[in-house]
């Protein structure tokens, strides 16, 4: 089973206890925004076959929302951390970079 | 191609059976193809073989990085039905349905197709409004179905238990034309008919990238070196994500594994295929008697073709209430295929951002169903530029907020 370390209340969770909020680090595209941006921000996905950054909720744990990084081939969770973040910070990339040399996932390396 | 027939067999049953033909080639592939499909699944071959039967193109390849049928079309229930709410949806899923009723005969291949009834259990009050809206719809489209009560669910079904305290059957939505095929045969028997026209089939041809010039795509790089094309279908389930990323562009597409298992063969008990959407189950007794049920997808992002086990002991915990005689079933085998979901929970078959690149994908839980009209539709799609048939279902309908919404129609399982 996928368990995740939820790094707001620091506790172990597995899926069951968690829910998914699906690709992270989004760039929002509201109104005023032109029809392409829009679509992309609303419907296109990266949807990764290895590396994949999203977002989670401690739903039946502390209740926040948090970033976690997994590999969506072998379900290895490589790290979580803050959702207050743009980008996943170095020591996550680090350790992604460990066992998957050479990774990227949409502008990320 | 040597017809299969009672002759046929009668004939080689006199010379030692040495006189059957492959059913399909193994060629080495050519400098270049008029179109190159991805994907020799279900809906890959049937587009190969619409384009050659209905369009006349047969210098066509089927790439496939595996063996051909070994994706989802052999990893799915095998159900076929076409009672869905909206009106492009049923007119793709029921011209599927018809397609499979002759597929036997117009493949000269036995896909076993069994019209034995499917029927879709209301066990909620919201089911028993929705499944009403649902025949009311299907009577409009053409599509014969009909809501029929818990009596007469029971009568059909005598082996569930209709009142059970947790999920008690209030009716259900009954498409007596609906069934199932052999899968497997399905995917073969479009191979053999592809293969008899000239088309190359390429097994163990994994593509690794998709080369282009000026917008318009050349061909694709594979593992037996590079092969041209004036036309290219990616037709690739559960990995359509990672194909288009090759051409270069992004889908609204998630990626999710869906599992199912079944049981040890039993004495025949069930002559229909039963679907609980509330309870995420559905069931059905293959012919050699094995229960075959079906299970929901992960919420999550994955490819594993394994899912997560709660998934299934949550499917099993209801259907057992439902079903009571199969509690003491052992399970024999239990398997995950990766499925394409939609935000609509609708398929894309649609011209993409490349000029004469093409991609059908997007069926979520529910692809073989449609493999037949899918094909045909395709086919037009690439030979003509547009079809009726797939004229809803572009990727435009996402910016342009025309959806085809089925997760609303169908809650969940297809």
């Amino acid at each position: 089973m996928l368990t995740f370390n939820c790094p707001c209340c620091g506790l172990d969770k597995d899926e069951t206890e968690l829910g998914y909020g699906g690709q992270a680090h989004l760039k929002r595209f509201g109104p005023g925004s032109d029809d392409a941006d829009f679509e992309d921000y609303m419907f296109n996905r990266i949807n990764p076959k290895g590396v994949h950054f999203e977002r989670w909720r401690c739903a039946s744990g502390c209740g926040k929302w948090f970033h976690a990084a997994r590999c969506t081939m072998t379900m290895e969770v490589f790290g979580t951390y803050a959702a207050q973040t743009f980008e996943p910070p170095q020591s996550i990339k680090d350790a992604i970079t460990a066992k998957r040399p050479g990774w990227s996932w949409g502008n990320f390396k | 191609m040597k017809r299969y027939s009672a002759f046929a067999i009668a004939r080689e049953a006199f010379r030692q059976h040495k006189g059957w033909d492959r059913a399909w080639g193994n060629p080495e592939p050519k400098k270049e193809y008029d179109v190159i499909i991805i994907g020799a699944g279900g809906h890959g071959l049937a587009t190969a073989y619409y384009l050659g039967k209905n369009f006349g193109i047969t210098n066509v390849a089927v790439i496939e990085k595996g063996w051909l049928g070994g994706g989802n079309t052999g990893r799915n229930t095998t159900i076929i039905r076409s009672n869905y709410l909206q009106d492009p949806s049923a007119a793709i899923y029921e011209k599927a349905r018809g397609l499979y009723e002759n597929l036997s005969q117009d493949l000269n291949y036995n896909i076993m197709f069994s019209p034995r009834g499917v029927l879709m259990l209301a066990q909620t009050e919201h089911e028993v409004r929705g499944y009403k809206r649902t025949a009311q719809a299907n009577s409009l489209q053409g599509v014969t179905t009909e809501f029929i009560g818990p009596q007469k669910v029971k009568q059909i079904c005598p082996i569930m238990n209709i009142d059970g305290p947790r999920y008690p059957v209030l009716g259900g939505l009954w498409q007596a034309r609906g069934g199932t095929a052999r899968h497997d045969a399905v995917a073969w028997g479009y191979a053999r008919a592809c293969s008899d026209m000239g088309m190359h089939i390429l097994q163990k041809t994994e593509v690794t990238g998709v080369t282009q010039e000026g917008g318009d795509v050349t061909g694709v790089e594979t593992s037996r070196g590079h092969i041209g094309c004036k036309k290219l279908g990616i037709v690739v389930a559960g990995n359509s994500g990672v194909v288009a990323d090759m051409a270069g562009f992004r889908l609204p597409i998630e990626s999710v594994p869906l599992q199912a298992l079944v049981s040890e063969p039993i004495k025949p008990c069930m002559d229909i295929v039963v679907m609980a959407n509330t309870v995420h189950g559905y069931m059905s007794q293959s012919d050699k008697g094995e229960m075959v049920i079906g299970g929901g997808t992960d919420a999550f992002n994955g490819y594993h073709q394994r899912g997560s086990f709660h998934h299934l002991e949550e499917t099993v915990r209801a259907l057992v209430e439902t079903f009571p005689m199969i509690a003491r079933l052992k399970m024999l085998r239990h398997w995950g295929g990766i499925v394409d979901v939609t935000g609509d929970r609708s398929p894309i078959l649609s011209k993409t951002p490349l000029g004469n690149c093409f991609i059908n994908s997007g069926w979520g839980t529910g692809g073989f169903k449609a493999i037949p009209g899918s094909g045909w539709g395709f086919a037009e799609l690439m030979a003509k530029g547009h079809s009726p048939l797939t004229a809803e279902f572009g990727l435009d309908r996402f910016r342009e907020g025309r959806f085809i919404d089925e997760s609303v129609a169908a809650g969940v399982a297809h």
